[in-house]
């Protein structure tokens, strides 16, 4: 790991997108998430690490309400989004997962053509007025997908006929089609070869311009390569949380020490 | 000795077999099992298999061949005289038969003892009257060459079940110790019994197949005969259906095309009503119901396909008929003549398919991954959005599948036919009038005293065969279209 660029790399933004203070999850009877705090800033990528069970997929998914869908969870405690509590009545989780977008772990294009997966946000939420202004934003969620040079031939063919990696960054370009504030992923790489995972990394540093993006990963490398700020997650506790150079160079809790040179796991 | 105690006896062997199988193996690796190639059950299981199988194999064959094979030598005693003046030889055989079996049975009762019964002769005994003593009625006086025959049934057949008893138990007896001699330590006994398992399972699938195939057989001489005496074309061309039960031949007309449309139109009408309601339920149970709604109202609704038939008939009958005529009837639109119409079995019979197609549905929606369900509720679709365009979609060629299974169900539908519709075959587009179904007309074709050289008897094999072309039709476009689509979402 280069550490010297790690040290390097500053946080451009100081806007706080999505604050979070003292939030629990239970599942049942399960106390996952510990009372978190934790502060993502705007037009950043911030990684979550830490070992399997941790809760860090379960706290990514607080941040749109997924969770929801689960009937024996129950969160608590506050999030803000920009400024507005999403966890409040008045809040449609719908709307909100309109704004936060999210990618799963394994790639879930819909059983439909190329365009009917990317049209299918904008569709939706009526982003177009007519034909050609959704075949507009199409073209440039895949683009933004770094996908369109492959499929613009065969948008009509089934996004499910698309190898792995092409399938995960459709899933991408799906959600960036719907012009979400903040993007959250979980595990987008872990299905995917050296390769495409190079090309999801590169597209989530180019993502960093507009949106601010929330990535789960298991892979440590990942976070140092395309995060600029890690949080490391502890059997539900959050135990660290900073600028990535800092958290794999010169981590404070001894937790994450272990964590990052493999001690734990 | 009968046949069930044969069997009987076999399988107390294959025990017995079982046991020794089993402790020559204990003994061949010197009571431990970790010396043995496989578990010591095994071992037992392989010899009383090695046994039974061929054995019973052996005693379903014999118990089958044995009739035909005494028939064929006991009917040659038969004169071609005695045949022309009963009828046919296959009723002086029955006649020599029940002769041969009342004679056992007379002598089972005591009411002769065996060495009478073996001499029995007409000119000293009256053998009819004997015999209507232990309950075995006979038509006609036997006469001398009947009882001869008959007597040579009895001494072959006794003979042939002595043999079947002593061939059955020496093979079970061959068999089971031939495993055991094989028995020792290094027998592979597992393998053995695992392929024994294999082909035991394939018995099982190819008798379930080959009963298809013997259906489909049994229908389709009497549907050749009866193409031979009425002309194809008139028959799938025809649009009158009038069978005459006076004057035979000729005279009958036997278009299929009414019934067809009576069977056509009512699975219509019963599919309208089921798909819409079947499929919704199906969405809300998978979809918006919460667990322990489900575990109520699933079973609640299964339930509804429990209910016979006939049950449902007589709701259509008594209920659903008199409340559309009181809709429909005369004192209001006058749509409807009668209670029994289309509209009745439509209706009564849409109900009964609602099981078919929630239960199916139901299942088909929940193996959709959750993923697909994350995938679109994390963009910000809506409940039913997502059910709309995600979920059914994915699960379209199974719901197909299950829609047209559900209409093959309809088609080969008939007590509620019977009941609900009416029993005019007519060509009508009032639902409201009384038709006719093909299955409907197969029951009143073959209902009551019916000459089978008849094409009105006959006509009920080409009516069953038609309904089954079409039903076996619609089955495997169910199985193409599931299969097709199916690996779409994986």
């Amino acid at each position: 790991m280069n550490d010297m660029r790690l040290i390097e790399r500053a946080v451009d933004m100081d806007d706080i997108k999505i604050s979070a203070r003292d939030v629990q999850v239970y599942y049942g009877d399960n106390h996952a998430i510990k009372d978190v705090n934790v502060d993502i800033q705007d037009k950043t990528v911030t990684a979550f690490i830490g070992p399997s069970g941790c809760g860090k997929s379960t706290f990514l998914r607080c941040l749109n309400r997924m969770n929801d869908t689960i009937d024996i969870c129950r969160v608590e405690g506050d999030i803000h989004l920009d400024g507005e509590d999403i966890n409040d009545k008045r809040v449609d989780p719908v709307q909100l997962r309109a704004k936060v977008g999210m990618v799963f772990q394994k790639p879930n294009p819909f059983p439909k053509s190329i365009y009917d997966n990317a049209a299918y946000g904008p569709k939706i939420h009526g982003m177009a007025k007519n034909k050609a202004e959704l075949d507009e934003i199409v073209e440039r969620a895949l683009r933004r997908g770094a996908i369109w040079d492959e499929v613009k031939d065969r948008l009509d063919a089934p996004g499910t006929g698309l190898s792995g990696g092409q399938q995960q960054r459709l899933c991408i370009a799906r959600a960036v089609a719907t012009e979400p504030e903040v993007l959250l992923m979980d595990e987008p790489c872990s299905a995917l070869d050296p390769i495409a995972t190079a090309q999801v990394e590169e597209l989530i540093d180019e993502l960093r311009q507009n949106y601010s993006v929330v990535i789960v990963t298991h892979s440590m490398q990942q976070a140092a390569r395309v995060s600029q700020k890690t949080a490391f997650f502890h059997l539900g506790n959050l135990v660290e949380y900073d600028e990535t150079g800092k958290i794999f160079t010169n981590p404070e809790d001894e937790r994450t020490e272990s964590y990052i040179t493999g001690r734990i796991g | 000795m009968p046949t069930l105690w044969i069997a009987l006896f076999a399988l107390v062997l294959s025990v017995v077999g079982y046991a020794l199988g089993r402790r020559r193996a204990m003994v061949s690796a010197d009571g431990d099992i970790r010396n043995l190639h496989s578990r010591p059950n095994y071992y037992g299981v392989n010899a009383a298999l090695t046994g039974l199988v061929p054995a019973f194999l052996v005693l379903a064959l014999w118990t089958l061949g044995q009739p035909l094979f005494l028939q064929n030598s006991v009917s040659g005693m038969i004169s071609d005289a005695q045949i022309e003046e009963t009828g046919s030889l296959g009723l002086v055989m029955s006649d020599v038969r029940r002769v041969a079996d009342g004679l056992d049975q007379a002598v089972a009762e005591g009411a002769m003892d065996a060495e009478t019964a073996g001499n029995v002769r007409i000119d000293l005994t009256d053998v009819r009257a004997r015999l209507g003593e232990v309950g075995v009625a006979l038509g006609s006086a036997v006469s001398q060459e009947t009882l001869r025959a008959a007597q040579a049934y009895r001494a072959q057949s006794s003979f042939g079940d002595l043999l079947k008893t002593i061939v059955v138990l020496g093979i079970a007896l061959a068999g089971i110790s031939y495993a055991v001699m094989r028995t020792n330590a290094t027998f592979r006994a597992r393998n053995v019994v695992e392929s024994g398992v294999r082909w035991l399972l394939i018995a099982a699938a190819s008798i379930a197949i080959l009963t298809t195939v013997g259906i489909f057989l049994s229908l389709i001489f009497n549907t050749v005969e009866f193409f031979r005496l009425y002309p194809a074309g008139d028959f799938f061309f025809g649009t009158t259906w009038q069978p005459s039960f006076t004057g035979r031949g000729g005279s009958s007309q036997l278009g299929v095309l009414p019934l067809l449309w009576g069977t056509f139109y009512i699975s219509l009408i019963a599919l309208a009503v089921a798909v819409p309601i079947g499929l919704f339920s199906a969405i809300y149970l998978s979809e918006y119901a919460s667990p322990r709604v489900r575990s109520v109202a699933k079973p609640l609704l299964e339930v509804l396909a429990g209910i016979p038939t006939i049950v449902y008939g007589l709701f259509a009958l008594l209920t659903v008929g008199p409340l559309l005529l009181r809709v429909f009837g005369d004192d209001t639109v006058g749509w409807m003549q009668g209670g029994t119409a289309v509209m009745t079995a439509g209706l009564v019979m849409g109900i009964m398919l609602i099981p078919f197609v929630s239960s199916l549905s139901d299942d088909i929606i929940n193996a959709v991954p959750q993923a697909m369900r994350d995938g679109s509720l994390g963009l910000g679709a809506t409940h039913s959005e997502t059910v709309r365009q995600v979920i059914l979609p994915a699960a379209l060629p199974g719901i197909v599948g299950a829609i047209l299974l559900a209409a093959s169900r309809a088609i080969g539908e008939t007590m509620i036919v019977v009941l609900g519709a009416g029993a005019a075959a007519r060509l009508s587009l009032n639902p409201f009038d009384a038709m006719t179904t093909v299955t409907a007309k197969i029951v009143s074709q073959l209902t009551g005293d019916s000459d089978f050289s008849s094409p009105e008897a006959l006509v009920a094999f080409a009516l069953g065969m038609t309904l089954f072309v079409i039903t076996l039709g619609l089955n495997v476009l169910a199985l193409y279209i599931v299969r097709k689509y199916r690996e779409q979402y994986e």
